[in-house]
């Protein structure tokens, strides 16, 4: 495994933008090197954000790091990029098992099993999920609502820098200098999952405003509020090495914003002191 | 100062501790018409305004914010104010003792009418 990963790593570093990060990730995640692996699964959703194979490499990260919310939005982006797809259906399968919601888990297990009748794990998790072998004989139901699972689905705390807080998973944005995502998450007015789009640009957003502020001869920068039609948003950097966005609807006071942010960069200053 | 925006510069600039007031080309962040004040010079400012109103613009989009209506960029010493209109970028920079609220108006109210 050792030898593949070097040979992955040499072909990523030739040519970054090829498919094999998806291998490359893969590898890694397999070898148990998380950080390795979710950091070239972002790189490569970043590139290729709409690439269903790619989302469901990044929820398999997520799920082995216990941040199933996030591995469940991920499988479900998938799966609206592409309906057949064999991994998610058996993500998400796995995700509302866990959950006890064997319904739902048990109509994904059936999709992934009729998508690769071969795969023995799939059709004994049907089994059993099902309870028993007479599943087989039952046609398989209408997909029932996919609503994520609530039991069980919040990441361990050590993995949430704005636990606790409102808007920890939709709201709050923490990115590290390369914009790569460090925590929590941000969604569209429409409920798109918006996170690494979002984290893409956020830090090169928050070095514009220091060089402003510098050019200005305005002194230290602290926040940087963009006011829009539908979504207002804060800017900071709660470390020098890290930024954050906090987002709060544009009907709510403007005067608020400022202190939503303020008191999550708080939380990821005292986070980020316990992780590092 | 070009003809059309100076009432609206000079309404700004008479607002107590505002610095300047520019209307720039959100394209090119060229200066379209300036009022400024002590040693501000209206280039640096244009170009520095309209990049990091291009990045707000962008992040916005990403985010599914909709179209990005004032901008503000809060220093210790002072504060940078961007409010797009259309086209153009009405920016302000006011120094520590402003009144940002009173501010804020008066430009959402010109850019309005920059529209």
């Amino acid at each position: 495994m050792t030898e593949d990963i070097r040979a992955l790593s040499a072909q990523y570093a030739a040519d970054p933008s090829s498919l094999v990060f998806l291998r490359l990730g893969e590898a890694l995640r397999q070898r148990g090197q998380s950080d390795s692996a979710l950091k070239i699964a972002v790189q490569g959703l970043s590139r290729y954000p709409h690439l269903p194979d790619a989302h469901d490499l990044y929820a398999r990260i997520l799920a082995d790091r216990q941040d199933y919310a996030g591995a469940f939005d991920e499988w479900d982006t998938t799966l609206r990029l592409s309906p057949h797809h064999l991994g998610a259906h058996k993500g998400i399968g796995f995700l509302y098992y866990r959950a006890g919601e064997p319904e739902q888990a048990l109509y994904h297990l059936r999709v992934a099993a009729s998508l690769d009748p071969e795969d023995a794990g799939v059709r004994l998790a049907v089994e059993r999920v099902g309870g028993g072998q007479e599943i087989w004989d039952t046609p398989l139901p209408s997909e029932p609502p996919r609503d994520a699972p609530q039991v069980g689905t919040a990441a361990p705390a050590q993995w949430e820098p704005f636990a606790g807080l409102e808007g920890s998973r939709d709201r709050l944005l923490l990115v590290d200098q390369d914009g790569l995502r460090l925590g929590g998450g941000l969604a569209a007015p429409d409920g798109r999952n918006v996170s690494d789009e979002a984290a893409a640009m956020l830090a090169g957003t928050t070095r514009e405003a220091g060089r402003a502020a510098r050019m200005l001869e305005l002194g230290e920068w602290s926040h940087f509020t963009i006011e829009s039609a539908e979504v207002s948003a804060c800017l900071l950097n709660p470390t020098g090495d890290t930024s954050l966005l906090a987002a709060m609807d544009a009907g709510l006071p403007a005067g608020q914003l400022s202190f939503f942010a303020d008191r999550a960069a708080k939380a990821a200053r005292a986070w980020l002191e316990r992780v590092r | 100062m070009n003809a059309p925006y100076a009432p609206v510069l000079e309404a700004l600039t008479r607002l107590r501790g505002i610095r300047g007031a520019l209307v720039v080309s959100g394209s090119d962040g060229l200066v379209v018409a300036e009022s400024l004040i002590g040693g501000l010079k209206g280039g640096p400012l244009a170009a520095v305004a309209a990049t990091l109103a291009g990045r707000a613009i962008e992040l916005a989009g990403r985010g599914g914010f909709g179209a990005p209506r004032f901008l503000h960029l809060q220093a210790d010493d002072g504060a940078l104010l961007v409010a797009p209109a259309a086209d153009l970028l009405l920016v302000a920079v006011a120094g520590r003792d402003v009144a940002l609220g009173l501010l804020r108006l008066e430009m959402l109210r010109t850019a309005e009418r920059l529209r």
